[in-house]
């Protein structure tokens, strides 16, 4: 394959006090593909991403980003924490949030400008959110705050893109709207990493599959890995078996 | 003393100039740095650092033997900054809850400061009476130098809030997003506690231990109510603490025997009330006539939607119907009709009702409306 190593994790283990949460996660991922990570509650889905992104300390292992180390590459890297990580009745509005993207390129002590509140500008209407752009946003709706969210990442302008559950309690049609936006960031030659519940969907929207509990299960194209065998190695029952009795 | 003459004197007065301007500059700086604790959800984290900063004081005069406001104060902050890292520490390192390392430090140093002062009063030493004006405050004690100190710290927070303004928003908003973008957030983090911790020193001598976390938290708390921008939110809770300042001290100069440290901080609640109350778009007054109101404006449009209804099954929408046709009907009264014919949704004419073209097309639009509030 001449694809570029876009993500390489090796080695990674994190324990919160005794527990190991994640156990020797060797990890590649191609440049430009939409992956899910996929596996039970308290698999580690998040602390791999958190831990990939240096929010938590791992015991051991290393990232590397294009095949340098992450903190060099930092400004490749976008993040969409989850919703829920934040109080939404911080007083602030909606751009003002878009325009926090922007702050990394800025770095210590610099303001944002006209060429920043332009940028974000343009991802609020990428996310069809322009409209919204003064709103403060504990009066978003959940899936307003999700878009506001994908927005102020894709303001970063990364080339690598990791979501901790981008749609979750988000209705049908920001659902289509946020998947319609990764794809279009695969077609741009970004590397979409994004934390995934809905097991139906996976064929659909995703081309490349991590299968992850605690270990890692299996990980690859989801047309060559994504079977019953490996869902029922990662989720301990027959997957297909349960969901049609 | 009234007062008018209060303020006729607040130019001419040594001593009331002095204690006014240094209770304006401490509301102040409080206002500032307290939004900052109340958004990071640390409100209480004021109350332990000033009762962590006691023992600092009276350690501070047992090693020199005086009572030099500067010294006692250098010691109340090393204390108050020992206090503090030591609950961040605790919250991460072990699995205690914020609320449980903050009550162990608050009462752990308040206990050792309180055991430090009683033995201080027993010494044989002229000077150590009026230690403990540091438990409650005792703003008539400020003089000039007092007053300068603050004023410098003041503008050195000023200083630090305006450089590191976006860093700060940011990390207050989403912490583990500020890692990610490359911003030492321990740095961020390390810098606002110890504003936090310097405001509180400095307020010490004038509002006192017990008191302290109020001058904090009340303008922060009022100032959140009237405004959705963080800018406006910390210009706001600034100028609120200032005021209560001058109005504290203003009460306290014009009646006797009221101490100046307790009336500040009733006058800071008294402007938390009127906020929870009066303010136009969280006070609980207008949140619950806008209820009211929407509950009534929602009765005259059900009532629109039946006649609607009725008047569907017509040709020409403005054809007249009796109201009786409406009695099966509950949700209207005579008040209500007159209402919907000012709003010109309606005709009427004795006991005829007909809807006009605006009635008509607002009963359309019923469920396609924007909510009005932004």
């Amino acid at each position: 394959m001449t694809q570029k190593i876009a993500i390489q994790v090796d080695d990674l283990t994190v324990a919160y006090n005794y527990k190991p949460v994640l156990w020797d996660i060797d990890l590649v991922i191609p440049q430009g593909v939409l992956m899910a990570i996929v596996g039970p509650n308290g698999a580690g889905k998040s602390t791999l991403i958190k831990a990939v992104l240096g929010i938590i300390d791992p015991i051991a292992g290393s990232v590397a980003i294009f095949g340098k180390p992450y903190k060099k590459q930092r400004k490749l890297v976008a993040y969409v924490p989850q919703k829920g990580s934040v109080d939404w009745d911080f007083p602030t509005t909606a751009l003002d949030v878009v325009m926090m993207g922007t702050y990394g390129s800025l770095g210590w002590i610099k303001r944002p400008g006209q060429k920043q509140k332009k940028a974000a500008l343009e991802a609020l209407e990428k996310v069809d959110m322009l409209s919204f752009k003064s709103r403060q946003i504990s009066q978003l709706s959940g899936g307003q705050q999700q878009r506001i969210f994908l927005a102020r990442a894709l303001v970063q302008n990364a080339s690598i893109y990791f979501m901790d559950e981008p749609f979750q309690g988000v209705d049908a049609s920001t659902e289509i709207a946020i998947i319609n936006i990764l794809k279009e960031l695969r077609k741009a030659g970004k590397t979409v990493v994004v934390v995934h519940h809905d097991l139906q969907t996976v064929p659909e929207y995703f081309d490349w599959v991590t299968f992850l509990n605690v270990k890692k299960i299996a990980t690859g194209a989801v047309k060559d890995i994504f079977n019953d065998d490996n869902l029922t190695k990662t989720y301990g029952i027959n997957y297909k078996v349960a969901v049609n009795k | 003393m009234s007062i008018t003459e209060y303020f006729d004197l607040l130019f001419t007065d040594y001593t009331l100039r002095n204690i006014s301007l240094g209770t304006a500059v401490l509301g102040i700086i409080c206002g500032m740095l307290g939004s900052f604790a109340v958004l990071r959800k640390q409100s209480l984290l004021g109350d332990a650092i000033s009762h962590a900063a006691l023992p600092g004081i009276a350690v501070a005069f047992l090693i020199t033997g005086a009572k030099d406001t500067n010294i006692l104060l250098l010691g109340a902050l090393v204390s108050g900054l020992i206090g503090a890292f030591w609950i961040r520490g605790m919250i991460s390192k072990t699995h205690l809850k914020s609320d449980t390392a903050l009550g162990l430090i608050l009462s752990l140093f308040f206990g050792f400061g309180m055991m430090l002062l009683t033995y201080i009063q027993k010494q044989p030493n002229a000077n150590q009476a009026g230690l403990d004006k540091y438990l409650f405050g005792q703003a008539a004690t400020l003089v000039t130098s007092d007053v300068q100190l603050m004023v410098i710290v003041t503008g050195i927070a000023l200083l630090v809030v305006l450089l590191f303004w976006k860093e700060f928003k940011l990390l207050l908003f989403d912490q583990d997003y500020t890692k990610t973008l490359g911003f030492n957030t321990k740095f961020i983090d390390i810098l606002i506690t110890f504003f936090i911790v310097l405001a509180i020193v400095i307020g010490l001598q004038t509002v006192g231990v017990v008191l302290m976390s109020a001058m904090l938290l009340a303008p922060a708390a009022a100032a959140r109510q009237w405004t959705n921008t963080l800018a406006t939110m910390v210009i706001l809770a600034a100028l609120i603490g200032g005021f209560s300042g001058v109005f504290g001290t203003a009460i306290s100069a014009t009646q006797n025997n009221l101490s100046t440290g307790p009336v500040i901080v009733l006058v800071a609640s008294f402007f938390v009330v009127v906020s929870f109350v009066f303010s136009p778009t969280r006070g609980l007054l207008f949140k619950q006539i806008r209820l009211l109101k929407n509950r009534r404006d929602l009765q005259l449009k059900k009532t629109l939607q039946f006649m609607y209804g009725i008047a569907q099954t017509h040709e020409n929408i403005d054809h007249p119907h009796t109201i009786r046709i409406l009695n099966n009907f509950q949700g209207f009264t005579k008040k209500s009709l007159r209402k919907m014919e000012q709003n010109q949704w309606i005709l009427l004419n004795k006991q005829q009702w007909s809807l006009t073209s605006k009635g008509f097309a607002e009963a359309q639009n019923l469920f396609n409306q924007q909510p009005q509030h932004e």
